[in-house]
């Protein structure tokens, strides 16, 4: 852990299985990380990686059945959300762990005004009466820079574009104070001179209100721009994980150093072609039992298919799960 | 492209397309959604010409109106030479063959009860009078072509990943060897690792059997990879139409440079030092566009006359064309900067007169 402060959350092995007529899924494969106050963990993969279950498995969202959370410990403080019961669940969402999901429009609920919406978690979880909840509700609509907010609290979401709805997703995620803010590729639906400024309004926001925050997206871009420390996913299981900074310079797992090398960039020189990682994602239809990518990688030898990898540290901060990478690094030693 | 002049594809001129908005019980015609609303530039034979800017703009509509999937509601499209502009449907038929597209979601543009050589092979049944088994060599040929096994020919498209999904519509769309092909969005709904294994496709066919398209996309990124000349939309008009070096290394149009600002980059040092432009507020809705210059309730750098005159797209530097009253201005000032060398070298297939 890079410093001493207790982490806001630690998710422990965490395994998540869907069972469905084909069989079973296994999305979620002993996922560890954590979180510490005032952070912001970025979380790359691509779709079917396991980022969004983790984060919903995490806090009890998926339906049970098909999901099967199998194991794992998700302490947050001294609870264990795995283990809590569902009152307890109910007191945690939206008041210690705040949710801002990628589709503003499918998240908002079109048939209630925006202002009920942002002030339920209020009355909710907070027992403001209504005056106090309308208050409350109309300092945060100033605070993630919606104009004339008192008057917006009385329109319904089809009223407002996609880049003000989803600052009112930030808004009631902010409602309670959370301690943990779940962004779940909150800006994938969004142009990006729209991007830029929710972007611009998080980092503000952090600055005001310190809290932790995990970021999920595909994008690397906004990765580099807005987190401090990474995390990549690849076949339900955590490859890498670096400070922002030595990921991009020194990234060790063959697949985020093809990941880098295979998107374009806007500035620099100018690729005659674009490097490929070769293949297609693996189906996660067992317990994994060697390497998720030794399909794809270019490094494969024997122990790949022959042992899962374990994720070891390889400097101050940085963890990586490939064999190829632990034995370069005995080689140079 | 070793040609003095390369010859021009497709000529747009002043394309305009309106979607009517009928209000009322007797829904009488009451407006307009003033989608491109006078469009011009021409692409030249075996070029990518990019198209960008945000939802919204008009982009995929021009892709649409190029292929006359919609009756233009004004101006002219010509494709290799033929003004199809105002053809009926039956004298469209024989053109058809020269210009064909690729869909941005492979899911939604594939026939989910056909199988794979049928939807391949389709194309080849409604235009040529091949026989069975000269489509079927076609077929395979086209999907050795595309990189696609050829022991798929008898499966569905629901059978595939979204990557390999695209390579049926990229095989479809080369079946009746197309000289102009409209890509709209191609990798927009694929991930990042997949959508370098297209862009490489894209590009060995067109090597291969020099294509002409014109690119559709919002990633910036993969356009300045792609793309011979970039052409940035702004609510249904050209804000600027630049070769892709030039364009990337200096933006004229404010518009283009804020959208260039705001693209984040893959690389957290150059993120901590850089420059953002934010823009303020939305897009303003193409039903009720401001009056003046359509970016002049963002423009950073507004003035009187962007709120009354609409700028027109000018040649500010050769083979760059700005529709920004104040462009002059800054280019002049600009070039006694450090004014990159490329920007006037002919190579790229800008217009020179």
């Amino acid at each position: 852990m890079p410093d001493g402060a207790l982490p806001v959350l630690d998710v422990k092995d965490l395994k998540t299985v869907f069972r469905t007529r084909g069989g079973e899924v296994h999305a979620v494969n002993n996922v560890s990380f954590h979180l510490q106050p005032g952070e912001l963990l970025g979380v790359v993969g691509e779709s079917g990686s396991g980022k969004s279950v983790t984060m919903m498995s995490l806090i009890g969202l998926l339906p049970q059945p098909p999901a099967d959370i199998r194991g794992g410990q998700v302490m947050l403080g001294d609870i264990d959300l795995r283990t809590a019961p569902a009152e307890v669940l109910r007191g945690v969402r939206g008041k210690r762990i705040g949710f801002v999901f990628q589709d503003p429009m499918t998240s908002l609920n079109p048939v209630f005004t925006v202002g009920s919406q942002i002030m339920e978690p209020l009355r909710l979880h907070m027992g403001m009466t209504k005056a106090q909840a309308t208050e409350r509700a109309v300092e945060l609509l100033e605070l993630v820079g919606i104009p004339d907010a008192r008057k917006r609290l009385k329109s319904y979401p089809h009223q407002f574009s996609g880049g003000m709805r989803q600052r009112v997703m930030i808004a009631i995620a902010l409602a309670c104070d959370p301690e943990v803010l779940i962004a779940d590729e909150p800006t994938t639906a969004l142009d990006v001179t729209i991007q830029a400024q929710i972007l611009e309004l998080v980092k503000d926001l952090r600055k005001k209100l310190g809290m932790a925050i995990i970021w999920i997206t595909h994008d690397l871009g906004v990765i580099a721009g807005i987190a401090d420390r990474v995390m990549v996913m690849y076949g339900g299981q955590v490859v890498e994980q670096a400070p922002v900074k030595d990921l991009f310079a020194r990234p060790q797992h063959p697949y985020t150093r093809a990941l880098l090398k295979t998107v374009p960039h806007l500035t620099g020189a100018r690729q005659a072609r674009l490097q490929v990682i070769e293949g297609q994602p693996p189906i996660l239809t067992a317990h994994p039992t060697a390497c998720a990518f030794r399909a794809r990688c270019t490094h494969r030898f024997e122990r790949c298919d022959a042992e899962n990898p374990l994720r070891r540290p390889v400097g101050h901060g940085h963890d990586v799960a490939c064999h190829w990478v632990v034995n370069a690094e005995v080689a140079h030693a | 492209m070793l040609d003095e002049s390369p010859r021009k594809l497709v000529q747009v001129e002043d394309l305009r397309l309106y979607f009517p908005i009928h209000t009322g019980v007797l829904r009488r015609h009451t407006g307009d959604v003033k989608a491109v609303d006078g469009v011009s530039f021409d692409i030249f034979e075996g070029e990518t010409l990019g198209l960008v800017g945000e939802s919204g703009c008009g982009k995929s509509t021009v892709g649409r109106a190029l292929l006359r999937l919609y009756d233009l509601s004004g101006g002219k499209v010509r494709i290799d030479g033929t003004d199809i502009s105002d053809l009926s449907v039956g004298e469209l038929r024989p053109i058809r063959p020269k210009m064909q597209m690729v869909f941005q979601d492979p899911q939604a543009s594939l026939n989910p009860r056909m199988t794979v050589s049928e939807i391949i092979g389709e194309p080849l049944v409604e235009h040529t009078d091949l026989d069975a088994a000269g489509r079927q060599a076609r077929v395979l040929e086209l999907m050795d072509q595309v990189g696609l096994n050829r022991i798929f020919q008898n499966r569905f498209p629901y059978e595939f990943s979204g990557g390999q999904r695209q390579r049926i519509g990229i095989a479809r769309a080369l079946a009746l060897n197309p000289k102009f092909i409209v890509c709209d969005e191609p990798i927009a709904a694929l991930d990042v690792s997949i959508q370098a294994q297209v862009v490489n496709l894209l590009e060995d066919l067109q090597d291969k059997l020099g294509l002409t398209y014109l690119f559709i996309s919002h990633d910036l990124s993969m356009v300045r990879h792609i793309a011979d000349r970039v052409c940035v939309m702004y609510l249904g008009r050209v804000a600027e139409l630049s070769p892709r070096d030039d364009l990337y290394a200096n933006p004229l149009h404010p518009y283009a440079k804020a959208l260039l600002s705001a693209v984040p980059e893959a690389d957290p040092n150059a993120e901590t030092t850089r420059q953002r432009i934010i823009l303020k507020g939305d897009v303003p809705s193409p039903a009720n566009p401001p009056k003046g210059c359509a970016f002049c309730t963002r423009c950073p750098e507004v003035e009187a006359i962007c709120k009354t005159e609409a700028p027109a797209l000018r040649e500010v530097a050769p083979g760059r064309h700005v529709a920004c009253h104040f462009v002059e201005i800054q280019n002049r000032a600009g070039s006694t900067g450090p004014k990159k060398p490329e920007a006037i070298e002919p190579n790229q297939q800008g217009e020179r007169a």
